[in-house]
């Protein structure tokens, strides 16, 4: 077992938000994705005070070991959120923690006491990878701003509140200390990083259809432990650490850096079943002891 | 060898094991310009005409231009029996052509049935549901046109076959191809009507200018379409016009194939998006303002 934020999870590994969608993976693969769920907690997509459409397609860009997505966070808004989603999520044996995201921090926190006033929603990751409309300023790039938004939102819901940073940004440890010292319970990351694939027609123009997205994959898994690791020293938060994980051994690395659990987002794509896979690779990684010992005393431990 | 039993979804879609699965190379077999791949997937349920596969080599994924093929790759098979897929290939990027390269024994990672396929119409088309009562009758009795341009053939193929086992022998098959290198894999399908571009086989022209015939000679007909954008657009524009109800087959990049992504987004005529994977990728042409290029 694992303790994260008040929760008691089986094993370390989650889903990057957005990753996975249990209601249209229910209509892929039927109920065995409820009962065999991949993970130890299930992270929503992101979920905003208004309903959105998401980006205009091209939506996705493939690259060397990753890929490129500007999906525009699709959602139906809060309140059908929790009228027609919750409800299904009733036999999910994990806790849910649910994605919100707000044009500022007014609205994040709208949105935020929404969903806190639900107990079957275990905790509330925050998605500050946008601008603030009203500031102009990227919430989660700016630590001030960081803090100020968190701090309003911490306000309003006693729910755990784990920060999602943002990999683009100068010192991604500079805005770890100011989700924590705005009352943050844990800090996830790294959220995709900011890409603009150009179009193969080569006239010089963009492929996607709002122009950039963000790169996720093996491509990324190195910045990610460097960005975990900093963060790790920073502050005391538990850490959700994600990039790039396809395998127990990354997952174990992400913990090794610092991270309390590990999410597996990009790699769910290639294989649905990832999940599982991850966790249970790294269950016998742990019981095979610390790296190395076997290979410099291969004797001694027969 | 023997499949495994097919689950339904609450919508009646065939089910999909959840995660990947191995499945070996049985055979390849160059046609023209397609390659057709023969999958043993013991452990898959037989598809539904119109539903897709996700596929991705074992080894040497990732070893192409660029590093790519990064994602699996969608497939509609053209047959899926037996615990057997077979699929139609043509090399035009990174994932196609690992994947035509693909030698008796190698493995392969397969994710599906997936999406929702082909069905005669339960109950009157939206086109049909004013007049009432004798709808879902009339409906019935509507003539199948099946439609393939190009690669868009194997789903066409699934359908084909699995009308004929539903004793709907008035189904009239449409192929349209670039040229004859192309067509020279619709060959065993002797009752088909052939167009190509070039005119080297059959008509010469568009298999839309066949289909258009056909809806000229009776009109009271259902359309079954898979093909290059281009061609699906034709075939809405044709259908819209002439108040033809139509199901079309679409093709996407995605990335999952099972609604995670969000990345395989189609326009509705009613405004927002459907996922291909899930929502289609057989949908219902009236749902469509445009079959977009991407």
């Amino acid at each position: 077992m694992v303790a994260f934020c008040g929760l008691q999870l089986a094993h370390p590994i989650v889903n990057g938000s957005g990753t996975f969608d249990l209601i249209a993976a229910r209509r892929a693969f039927g109920d065995v994705v409820l009962e065999q769920i991949p993970f130890s907690a299930y992270v929503s997509k992101t979920i905003t005070l208004a309903p959105r459409v998401g980006n205009p397609p091209p939506r996705l860009w493939e690259s060397p070991a990753g890929m490129v997505n500007s999906i525009g966070l699709p959602n139906k808004g809060v309140a059908a959120y929790l009228a027609e989603d919750l409800p299904q999520y009733a036999a999910l044996p994990v806790p849910l923690i649910t994605n919100v995201m707000g044009a500022t921090g007014e609205e994040l926190a709208e949105v935020t006491a929404a969903v806190g006033g639900r107990p079957e929603i275990a905790a509330i990751e925050l998605n500050v990878s946008c601008p603030n409309v009203a500031t102009g300023l990227d919430i989660g790039a700016v630590p001030a701003e960081l803090e100020a938004v968190v701090r309003h939102v911490r306000s309003v819901t006693t729910k755990p509140l784990i920060v999602k940073l943002t990999p683009n940004t100068a010192d991604v440890s500079l805005c770890a200390q100011a989700a924590e010292a705005a009352g943050a319970d844990a800090v996830s990351l790294v959220n995709t990083l900011r890409a603009a694939p150009v179009h193969p027609d080569g006239t010089g123009g963009r492929w996607l259809g709002a122009r950039q997205g963000g790169l996720s994959g093996p491509a990324i898994r190195v910045v990610a432990l460097a960005q975990v690791a900093a963060v790790a020293e920073r502050v005391a938060l538990p850490i959700i650490g994600m990039g790039g994980v396809q395998c127990g051994r990354h997952a174990r690395d992400l913990l090794s850096a610092g991270a309390t659990l590990v999410g597996v987002g990009t790699e769910s794509f290639r294989d649905p079943a990832a999940g599982v896979r991850v966790a249970r690779e790294l269950a016998a990684l742990s019981r095979v002891g610390p790296p190395g010992t076997s290979d410099r005393f291969p004797a001694a431990t027969g | 060898m023997r499949a495994s039993p097919v689950a339904r979804g609450e919508d009646g879609r065939a089910l999909a094991p959840f995660g990947r699965r191995r499945a070996l190379v049985v055979s390849t077999r160059k046609v023209g310009a397609y390659v057709l791949l023969e999958l043993a997937d013991r452990d898959g349920p037989q598809a539904d005409p119109g539903q897709f596969h996700m596929l991705a080599t074992v080894t040497g994924w990732g070893a192409g231009e660029d590093e790519r093929p990064f994602l699996p790759r969608a497939f509609s098979p053209m047959g899926s029996s037996g615990g057997h897929l077979w699929f139609m290939l043509e090399d035009v990027g990174p994932g196609t052509h690992r994947l035509t390269t693909l030698k008796k024994g190698e493995a392969l990672w397969v994710t599906g049935p997936l999406g929702a396929g082909f069905t005669l119409p339960r109950t009157a088309s939206a086109h049909e549901a004013p007049r009432g009562g004798a709808d879902a009758a009339r409906s019935e009795a509507r003539r199948p046109i099946l439609v393939a341009g190009g690669i868009g053939l194997p789903p066409i193929v699934a359908w084909s076959r699995a009308l004929g086992e539903r004793g709907r022998s008035d189904a009239v098959l449409l192929l349209g191809f670039r040229d004859a290198a192309h067509a020279l894999v619709a060959a065993s399908f002797s009752g088909a009507q052939l167009a190509t571009d070039d005119g080297s086989s059959g008509h010469r022209g568009y298999v839309t200018e066949l289909l258009a015939a056909e809806l000229d000679r009776d009109p009271h007909a259902q359309v079954y379409a898979c093909g290059p954008a281009p061609m699906l657009e034709a075939v809405r524009a044709l259908v819209t016009a002439r108040d033809v109800p139509a199901q079309l087959a679409l093709e996407s990049g995605m990335a999952c194939g099972y609604g995670a992504c969000f990345g395989c987004a189609v326009g509705l005529a009613a405004g927002g998006y459907a996922r291909v994977c899930v929502d289609g990728p057989v949908m219902d042409a009236a749902l469509l303002s445009e079959v977009p290029a991407h």
